[in-house]
């Protein structure tokens, strides 16, 4: 029971960290995915997470927007502490918080113009001559207004992401949480994405969370970053201070070769003897 | 023979548990009704879908069994030479019995599956946690709405069956076996009593209403999120629905109509 009673080492965190998670474990069944990790992700600053698949990326985001509740361990958010916030203030908390499904998660009984629009229908009293502003200016910005018409499964996987991009950036929040935002992008709209990551970065202060496998685009635009393989962080730093960096593991991960200290198989029995079992036929 | 007591008893353990989560589920949706009044756009979307779209089939069914129920009574009736009362047995069966059970049964295939395959899809495209990442209660949202929806819809489904039914009836009874138009509606008006009748049938509808859509919307809400899962949620939900309206049923005749 000590998820009730944190351990002092808990609350001492980086002063200027935005969300700090302490000693995190977590489990799906048998496997577990985090065990005791600690990471922090600064105000104002973007930090990636790079990991093989499978390790547990995605996870850490729901933990940190409190969708699953850690095994053990804090999350700490804005001061916040997430797993411990009554509902409504959980819900007052997301609503700060902009996320990014590696689904998109578009609303499909609505079109693009009303996906975006949700938030600030739901979440705010402006006119609806307002909200027409700011949905364009948002549609826009991810270079998809022209698609405003058109309902969730009339677009490409990769324009429904920047469409989800353009509702997770509608209520201006504090944080966003990116699940792999450069996956099916073609080269041109990868850079859009990229610079719009940054600018509204910049421009706007808000701290930005990137989880990615693209080791090029994301190491161009964070500040700092953490790979993570087999529940435990294997390096972490700024991408400079990765590229340098002498670990197997993380070489083998920047550099995407199949042989290496980090697993590209999900751990099985051994292969030979699964072939000589005979198959089953449906 | 131990191993199959241990399946017996997971088996135990996972319908309690489910029908734990169902009852919170309920819980968490009653209280959620409180926020649909003030936005009676949502519940209207839903009126229609669950309630409007529900009307031809309900239409259609409710005017072949009064049909029918009018061509057998007559047979029955007229051995005694008691044809006059075919209004009255028409419309006793309608408003008490088949009126609020086959249009449950047929609401529940008609919207209550189309509910549960909506919901369910919604979880497996991650449509639910989305929403809940952006600060919105999809118990809120989505559930209540339609839940409050199926509610109305019900009792004005089967009271809609059960007057195409009387209709129907009437069609075959004068127009086809030649019974006295007169009597017909005569004996009806004499006989249908408010409070055992009508009232009784209201009840049940809308027993049914709360059971079939709850059902519906707990097995999309509760679906394993993967093709196969929404699909045996579907199969289930007018699986339970049916047993449910049905058992219902019984155990509120007796109650209804235990003494007379
Ligand atoms: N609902 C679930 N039930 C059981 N196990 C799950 C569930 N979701 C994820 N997992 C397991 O948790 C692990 C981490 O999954 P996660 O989706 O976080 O990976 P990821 O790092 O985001 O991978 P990818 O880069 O491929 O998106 C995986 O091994 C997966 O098998
Ligand atoms: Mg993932």
């Amino acid at each position: 029971m000590d998820y009730f009673l944190p351990r002092m080492d808990t609350f001492v965190s980086n002063q200027n960290s935005l969300v700090s998670v302490r000693n995190l474990s977590f489990s799906r069944g048998p496997k577990v995915i985090f065990d005791n990790v600690s990471l922090d992700f600064e105000r104002g600053k973007i930090t990636a997470i790079m990991g093989p698949s499978g390790t547990g990326k995605t996870t850490l985001l729901k933990l940190i927007g409190g969708q699953l509740p850690p095994a053990q361990g804090t999350i700490v958010v804005d001061g916040e502490n997430v797993h411990q916030l009554p509902r409504k203030q959980l819900f007052q908390l997301r609503k700060r918080i902009g996320m990014l499904f590696q689904s998109g998660a578009l609303l499909t009984d609505m079109n693009v113009y009303d996906n975006v629009a949700f938030p600030l229908r739901e979440h705010t009293r402006l006119p609806e001559t307002m909200i027409r502003s700011l949905v364009l200016m948002k549609l826009q910005a991810v270079g998809l207004r022209g698609v405003k018409d058109f309902m969730p499964n009339e677009l490409s996987g990769g324009m429904a992401r920047r469409v989800a991009l353009a509702r997770a950036i509608a209520l201006d929040p504090m944080m966003i949480l990116y699940d792999e935002p450069f996956t099916g992008q073609d080269p041109i709209s990868m850079g859009v994405l990229v610079h719009l990551i940054k600018s509204l970065n910049s421009a706007l202060g808000l701290t930005s969370i990137i989880v990615s496998h693209d080791v090029h685009e994301t190491s161009a635009i964070a500040d700092y970053i953490y790979v993570l393989a087999d529940g435990k962080i294997i390096g972490q730093g700024t991408p400079e201070a990765i590229r340098q960096s002498s670990s197997a593991w993380i070489q083998q991960f920047m550099n995407g070769t199949a042989d290496g200290p980090v697993h590209f198989h999900y751990p099985a029995k051994d292969y030979f003897d699964d072939l000589l079992l005979s198959g089953k036929r449906y | 023979m131990i191993e199959q007591l241990q399946l017996l008893g997971n088996q135990t353990r996972g319908s309690f548990a489910k029908l734990g989560r169902g009852t919170r589920f309920l819980l968490q949706t009653l209280s959620g009704i409180g926020s649909v009044i003030p936005r009676p756009r949502l519940l209207l979307n839903q009126l229609y879908s669950v309630g409007v779209l529900s009307f031809l089939i309900i239409t259609i069914s409710g005017l072949f069994v009064g049909m029918v129920l009018s061509l057998q009574g007559y047979y029955t009736l007229s051995d005694f030479g008691a044809e006059a009362s075919l209004g009255l047995m028409v419309a006793t069966s309608l408003v008490r019995e088949l009126g609020p059970v086959v249009s449950a049964l047929l609401f529940a295939g008609r919207a209550g599956s189309a509910l549960t395959a909506e919901i369910g899809l919604m979880k497996a495209t991650e449509q639910l946690s989305g929403m809940e990442m952006m600060a919105v209660d999809p118990i809120q949202r989505i559930i209540a709405p339609r839940f409050l929806a199926g509610l109305i819809a019900m009792p004005l489904l089967a009271g809609l069956f059960s007057a195409i039914g009387i209709l129907g009836g009437q069609l075959v009874g004068s127009g086809l076996l030649g019974v006295d138009d007169g009597a017909y509606w005569a004996q009806m008006q004499a006989k249908i009593d408010f409070q055992d009748d009508i009232v009784n049938g209201i009840i049940k509808s809308i027993t049914f209403g709360f059971v079939t859509t709850w059902i519906a919307l707990f097995e999309g809400y509760d679906a394993t999120p993967t093709a196969e899962g929404v699909s045996r949620a579907t199969t289930r939900t007018v699986v339970n629905s049916a047993f449910s309206v049905l058992g219902l049923d019984f155990i509120l005749t007796a109650l209804m109509f235990g003494d007379d």
